[in-house]
């Protein structure tokens, strides 16, 4: 009882912490030039990796493995190109998806 | 630097305003969170663990990667000191995210412990691709995205957690919209013109972390090679002859 409430404490304390360091760090002197120059670098970074690891356990073993998840990705891409709507996107990439899915049997 | 927002004086009822595109903007997260809030749920109560410890990580943690880690470490009897290291490691790239929302946080006073409280991977990816429309208080949005992204993932654990002490439930293939809601965010930050080189460093990270990483360890491996392979993008491509310290 103890040892759980004391895990939960100390993965809140810690999540905030790292959540709150640049803040912290950054909220009394402007950034450094380097930390400037990350902003507009960073986010197409973290967002390529956010999907690659969403991705990474496709495989090619059966259809089931990869169809749904390649196809439902390719879907939300192709809509948001076309429509730039993200609500649409998503919706009919997910739909696309577990139609897949309970299609394909999985 | 960004205009100060002065608490919604010209729009009269910034709460109402900002609720509708903060609902729009955040439904992706709701189909996501609750349905990978009832995982958790599902899976902390199967581990062992009693229903309650599911809202109160959700309350205070507010990290699916992390929390899901705890569950694990927490069942095989880690102790405390261990859930503390890998909970750092984990959310090391957090460090990463609030650099960018140095900006856009910087008008919300008191309510900026709760913004940065609330920086999940799927809050950081709408505050930082969607902006509010005119007339709505950015901070207003910025706070209402977050609490509501926080509601859902509240909602998911709880649910799932006393779902899990009664009866087994399914509910695959509706977190596909996490998926879905990245891939929607890469396009937007690719049709934002972003430098072209960081699109191809970040797919060669992600390929050499696929290669080099085990799968758990994926997000931290391929940040790291991506941070280390725009740094060095940066470097000058002659050798300097004097040595001068970076601002």
């Amino acid at each position: 009882m103890t040892r759980l409430f004391a895990a939960v404490a100390v993965m809140a304390a810690l999540t905030f912490l790292t959540r709150a360091a640049p803040f912290v760090l950054f909220a009394r002197r402007e950034p450094p030039a380097l930390v400037v120059w990350l902003q507009s670098r960073l986010p197409p970074l973290v967002m390529c990796v956010l999907v690659a690891d969403a991705l990474k356990f496709v495989r090619f073993e059966s259809t089931e493995a990869w169809l749904p998840t390649l196809a439902g990705a390719a879907t939300a891409a192709a809509l948001h190109l076309a429509k730039r709507n993200a609500l649409l996107s998503i919706v009919g990439a997910t739909a696309l998806f577990m139609g897949l899915k309970a299609w394909l049997g999985a | 630097m960004r205009m100060k927002p002065d608490r919604g004086a010209d729009t009269g009822r910034p709460g109402t305003g900002a609720l509708a595109p903060a609902l729009r903007a955040t439904f992706p997260v709701l189909l996501g969170y609750s349905t990978l809030g009832l995982a958790f749920g599902l899976v902390l109560v199967d581990s062992g663990l009693p229903w309650w410890l599911s809202p109160l990580m959700a309350a205070f943690v507010f990290a699916g990667a992390a929390q899901f880690m705890g569950v694990g470490l927490l069942a095989s009897g880690a102790g405390v000191g261990e859930i503390a290291l890998m909970t750092l490691l984990l959310n090391a790239r957090h460090l990463v995210y609030g650099l960018s929302m140095l900006e856009r946080f910087a008008g919300a006073g008191r309510l900026k412990p709760y913004l940065v409280f609330g920086l999940t991977d799927e809050t950081y990816g709408i505050l930082s691709t969607e902006e509010a429309p005119a007339g709505v208080d950015p901070v207003r949005f910025r706070l209402l995205v977050t609490a509501l992204d926080q509601a859902y993932w509240f909602a998911g654990c709880t649910v799932g957690a006393l779902a899990g002490t009664a009866l087994p439930v399914e509910a695959e293939g509706l977190d596909f919209a996490l998926t879905a809601l990245f891939v929607v965010l890469l396009v937007e930050q690719i049709l934002a013109r972003r430098p072209k080189e960081v699109f191809i460093i970040a797919a060669a990270a992600s390929l050499l972390a696929l290669i080099l990483a085990p799968p758990r360890n994926f997000l931290l491996a391929a940040m790291g090679i991506g941070i280390a392979g725009l740094l060095a993008t940066r470097l000058p491509s002659k050798p300097r002859s004097g040595r001068e310290h970076p601002s």
